[in-house]
C-alpha cells in the first residue's frame, strides 16, 4: 500500500476512486480502501478536495 | 442458496431509484441495493434543480423542497452581476433537501414493488459467456450472489459496475470537477436567487455557488477542474470564499465531492448491463447539474430493461435502445454543454469580464444556456467563429 489515507480528514466522497487508473481504490461507506496494485501515479492525491491522500515517500 | 431477480440495480441515488421504479412499473421483479446504511446521506450535491425536471418524475412535496428560487445571478470575476429573475427556468427552481428527496424516491420505488437492501455493496458481477448474469454483493461482511436478467449500474461517481463489465468509466483529471461545500447560516444571504461566481481566482475552470436553503441557510460551495486542482485546494478556496464574502456565517455542515464533466459517454450498455447517472457521466459538463439527467436516464433504462426481460433478449443490441433514446433526448444539449465548458475554461478573467459586461441590460426570457449564447452572439458579432457551431 503506497497511498496513505488520513482518515481524520477524508470526507468519503469517491472523487479519488473515479480517477484511479488501476482500480486500486474502493470506498466502503466511509472507509477508503487502498489495494496493493497502486502504481503511485498521484492522480487521487491531486483530486482529493480536502487533501486527505498522500503518496508515501 | 442463490437468489434471482429480473433486474438488480446497484446504487440508490436518483438514477437508481427511478430506474428501479420504472422497471417494476413494467412488471419486472426488481432488487435495488445501496452500500450506505442510510439512503441519501451524506449528500454530495448543491441540490438545485429545475421544477419541471422534478415534476416529470415525482409529485412535489414540501418535506423535501428546501427553497424555491425565482432566478439566478452570475457574478463575473470583477464582481459585475448578471441577474435573471421571474423568467421560465431551464436550470434552477427548487433547492432540494436531498437526504429526504433521495429517500422519497427510494420509498416510491418500494411502493411500486421494488425490494431494497441497504448496507449492501456490490463487489463484483456474475458472468457467463461474456454476458453479465448477476451481482456479487456483501452485506455485514457476508458475500452472496444474486442472479439477474439485467444489471443496472447506478453507482455514482465512484462507479465500479461498468469497469467490471469492461466499460471504461475512469475520469481523466480534466474531466472531473472537484468540489467542497458548506451549509451555512447567515441572515444576509439573498434567499430568492441562486448565485454563481466565476473566475480563475475564485475557482479555476469551475465556479463557486450560493444556493438558498430557507431558514436563513444556504449551500455555499465551489468546484474546480481536477487538472487545475491539487490536494486540498477546493476546501482551501472555499474557506477563503466564505471568510471574504460571508464572514459572519456559521457553518452547519461540510461536504466534498466530484462531478463528471467529460464529453458525453457512449457505449454505456453491455450484454446484460446498463449504466445510468453519474456512473455513465450523464451530468452537464457546463453546470455540473446531474440530478435531472440521472432521473431521465433512469426512467428510460428501467423501462427498456423490463421490456428486454419480457422479450427474453437482454443482449447489448437489445439494451442499446436505452442508449439511443437517451442520446435522442439529451445528446445534443450534453454535447453543447461540454463544448461550451471546454471553451470557457480557457478564458482569462479579462475575457470573462468582457463577455459578462456585454450582456448587461439584456432582457432574458428564459434561464437557459442556449438563450445566454444567443445574446452573447448578438452583443459580440465577432464571436461568430467561437459560437456558431453551438447555436
Ligand atoms: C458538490 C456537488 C454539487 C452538485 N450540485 C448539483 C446541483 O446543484 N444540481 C444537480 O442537478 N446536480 C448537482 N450535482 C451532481 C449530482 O449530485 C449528481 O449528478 C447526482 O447525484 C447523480 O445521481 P446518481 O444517482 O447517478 O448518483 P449518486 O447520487 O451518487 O448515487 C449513487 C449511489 O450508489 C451507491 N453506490 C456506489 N457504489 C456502490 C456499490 N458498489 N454497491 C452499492 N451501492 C453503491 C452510492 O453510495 C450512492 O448512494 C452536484 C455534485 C456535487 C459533488
Ligand atoms: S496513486 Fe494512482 S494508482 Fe495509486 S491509488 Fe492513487 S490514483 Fe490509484
Ligand atoms: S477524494 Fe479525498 S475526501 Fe474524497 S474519498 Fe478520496 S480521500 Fe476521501
Amino acid at each position: 500500500m503506497v497511498v496513505d489515507v488520513n482518515r481524520y480528514v477524508c470526507g468519503y466522497c469517491g472523487a479519488c476512486v473515479s480517477v484511479c487508473p488501476v482500480d486500486a481504490l474502493e470506498l466502503v461507506e466511509t472507509w477508503l480502501e487502498v489495494h496493493e496494485c497502486c502504481t503511485e501515479c498521484g492522480a487521487c492525491v491531486r483530486v482529493c478536495p480536502v487533501g486527505a491522500l498522500e503518496v508515501r515517500a | 442458496m442463490s437468489e434471482s431477480y429480473d433486474v438488480v440495480v446497484v446504487g440508490a441515488g436518483p438514477a437508481g431509484s427511478i430506474a428501479a421504479r420504472a422497471a417494476a412499473r413494467e412488471g419486472a421483479r426488481v432488487l435495488l441495493i445501496e452500500k450506505r446504511q442510510t439512503i441519501g446521506d451524506p449528500v454530495r450535491c448543491a441540490e438545485g434543480i429545475a421544477k419541471e425536471a422534478v415534476h416529470r418524475h415525482i409529485d412535489p412535496d414540501p418535506r423535501w423542497i428546501a427553497a424555491e428560487v425565482e432566478g439566478f445571478r452570475i457574478v463575473s470575476p470583477d464582481g459585475t452581476p448578471l441577474e435573471m429573475r421571474g423568467v421560465s427556468s431551464g436550470e434552477v427552481g427548487y433547492v432540494l433537501e436531498r437526504k429526504l428527496f433521495d429517500r422519497a424516491l427510494a420509498s416510491d420505488a418500494v411502493q411500486h414493488g421494488v425490494d431494497v437492501r441497504v448496507k449492501t455493496r456490490a463487489v463484483g458481477l456474475l458472468r457467463s459467456d461474456g454476458a453479465v448474469r448477476g451481482v456479487v454483493m456483501e452485506h455485514l461482511g457476508e458475500r452472496h450472489e444474486v442472479e439477474a436478467g439485467v444489471v443496472i449500474g447506478a453507482d455514482g461517481i465512484e462507479s465500479k459496475v461498468g469497469r467490471w463489465a469492461g466499460i471504461d468509466t475512469r475520469l481523466a483529471l480534466k474531466d472531473i470537477d472537484v468540489c467542497a461545500q458548506m451549509l451555512v447560516h447567515d441572515p444576509s444571504i439573498d434567499q430568492s436567487i441562486c448565485q454563481f461566481y466565476l473566475g480563475n481566482e475564485v475557482a479555476p475552470g469551475g465556479y463557486a455557488w450560493i444556493f438558498p436553503k430557507g431558514n436563513e441557510c444556504a449551500n455555499v460551495g465551489l468546484g474546480m477542474l481536477g487538472s487545475r486542482s491539487n490536494g486540498g485546494l477546493p476546501m482551501q478556496r472555499l474557506r477563503r470564499f466564505v471568510s471574504e464574502r460571508l464572514p459572519k456565517a456559521n457553518i452547519l455542515e461540510v461536504m466534498v465531492g466530484g462531478v463528471p464533466v467529460s464529453e458525453p459517454m457512449h457505449g454505456i450498455v453491455a450484454d446484460g448491463l446498463m449504466l445510468v447517472g453519474d456512473a455513465a457521466h450523464q451530468s452537464s459538463a457546463l453546470t455540473g447539474g446531474g440530478i435531472a439527467n440521472a432521473m431521465d436516464a433512469g426512467a428510460i433504462a428501467g423501462r427498456v430493461a423490463a421490456a428486454a426481460i419480457a422479450d427474453e433478449d437482454t443482449s447489448r443490441e437489445r439494451l442499446s435502445e436505452y442508449e439511443r433514446e437517451w442520446f435522442e433526448l439529451k445528446g445534443k444539449s450534453l454535447k453543447r454543454d461540454w463544448v461550451v465548458k471546454e471553451r470557457l475554461v480557457k478564458l482569462t478573467d479579462e475575457q470573462l469580464n468582457g463577455f459578462m459586461h456585454s450582456l448587461q441590460g439584456v432582457e432574458f426570457r428564459e434561464m437557459h444556456v442556449h438563450e445566454i449564447l444567443v445574446h452573447l452572439l448578438k452583443r459580440n458579432p465577432k464571436l461568430l467563429w467561437w459560437l456558431k457551431d453551438l447555436l
